[in-house]
């Protein structure tokens, strides 16, 4: 696959902007689904997330085919969701709880209309709550374990997504798991 | 919980697969005996379980199409920007040569009325024709440029003529003089008279001087 995407690169580098589309198909779960998890709300998730391709797409020239694309795009999103998240007004950060049981509330419609068996139905609340939990961390400590274990990048692809010293991803990826597990100690 | 830290620390650097065997096989003893922190562990293990059974989620329906609505139809000038930044050795050539025949066909226009004669006192001068007169003996180099020249008497020196002509001196007298009027050239004689001479001459300065810094 990374083959796949690094043939579309240089397609795009030369060009051709419709070989873009197939990065984008790609990587838009990802990537989209990331900026969800940074930022708690849907609308403003898609909008960085489309942010996000846009901006790859032109400074595709600033990227380096022989480094990895998929750390150089995480970058990109996850500064622009740091960036969004500074600029929030003051108000927007008290209805955060809100918004967390505004995704909520569309996910349970969509439970009630699939009219899930009762287990697959606790399974998915459990993931919800999961990922509620992850979502009450600390931005900084959130980046990381989502990068870690949801993306499964390495300590030191982190580092370079994040722009942060190795040193410190693992300090911080140990207090997010100890916050964590304090947190899902009882489930 | 008094021991712990240590080992924390320890299970830490073994979920990152960043343990020496030796603090491994120290941490592995520890567990076996220490209750609280096997707990610990295993809940930093099922933490960890837990993170990856979050749900996944898919992007809305049409997010391709809508990104790529969204992206700047590539304007002209950018494609040229792009292949500038591509071809940066063949730009600066181009714009060296650019140059190089702005500034030539400057000076070349720029004196091609005017007819220039070096200054001997020999020389005279008929309208655009410089003649050296029959019985005369021109010292040292004759230059000309815009200008023919006729030689009736004896140049003592090199010619260099520049978009001109050295003349036949036949044309110019008749018959029984034509053996003792003679003109003669004592040196090399050199004519410059078409423009890609004229340029080659001027990149030979220009080079001289760019190696002579």
């Amino acid at each position: 696959m990374e083959q796949f995407i690094k043939k579309k690169i240089i397609q795009v580098k030369k060009g051709d902007q419709s070989a873009f589309s197939d990065v984008v198909a790609f990587y838009q779960d990802k990537i989209y689904q990331h900026c969800y998890r940074m930022l708690g709300n849907k609308h403003e998730a898609e909008d960085m997330a489309q942010e996000a391709f846009i901006r790859a797409f032109m400074n595709i020239d600033s990227f380096d085919e022989n480094r990895k694309f998929s750390t150089w795009l995480y970058r990109i999103a996850t500064n622009l969701t740091i960036d969004r998240m500074r600029k929030r007004k003051p108000d927007y950060h008290l209805d955060a709880e809100v918004k967390g049981t505004d995704g909520l509330d569309m996910y349970s419609q969509l439970a009630s209309t699939e009219r899930l068996p009762g287990e697959e139905v606790e399974s998915r609340e459990l993931q919800r709550y999961i990922h509620h939990e992850i979502s009450q961390l600390p931005s900084k400590y959130r980046s990381i374990i989502m990068l870690r274990y949801l993306e499964e990048f390495s300590l030191k692809e982190i580092s370079e997504i994040l722009d942060v010293p190795l040193g410190t991803v693992k300090t911080r990826i140990h207090r997010g798991r100890e916050a964590l597990r304090k947190r899902l100690r009882h489930v | 919980m008094s021991c712990n830290e240590k080992y924390i620390k320890r299970m830490h650097d073994y979920l990152d697969g960043d343990i020496s065997a030796e603090d491994e096989s120290l941490l592995r003893r520890h567990l076996e005996d220490c209750e609280d922190c096997q707990k610990h562990f295993h809940e930093l293990n099922r933490t960890i379980t837990l993170i990856r059974s979050a749900e996944r989620m898919e992007a809305p329906a049409g997010f391709t199409e809508n990104v790529m609505r969204k992206l700047p139809t590539e304007k002209k000038s950018v494609k040229y920007k792009r292949w500038f930044k591509r071809h940066p050795i063949l730009v600066a050539a181009a714009i060296f040569f650019l140059l190089m025949i702005g500034s030539l066909s400057s000076t070349f226009n720029q004196g091609t009325d005017q007819l220039v004669v070096s200054t001997q006192e020999e020389l005279v001068i008929d309208g655009d024709t410089v003649i050296v007169p029959a019985g005369v003996t021109v010292p040292g180099d004759v230059y000309v440029k815009n200008g023919d020249l006729l030689v009736l008497g004896t140049v003592d020196g090199n010619v260099t003529l520049f978009n001109g002509e050295l003349l036949d001196s036949d044309s110019q007298l008749e018959g029984d003089n034509l053996m003792a009027s003679a003109g003669g050239v004592n040196g090399d004689l050199e004519t410059v008279d078409q423009t890609f001479e004229w340029i080659w001459y001027h990149i030979k300065n220009f080079f001289k001087g760019l190696f002579s810094f």
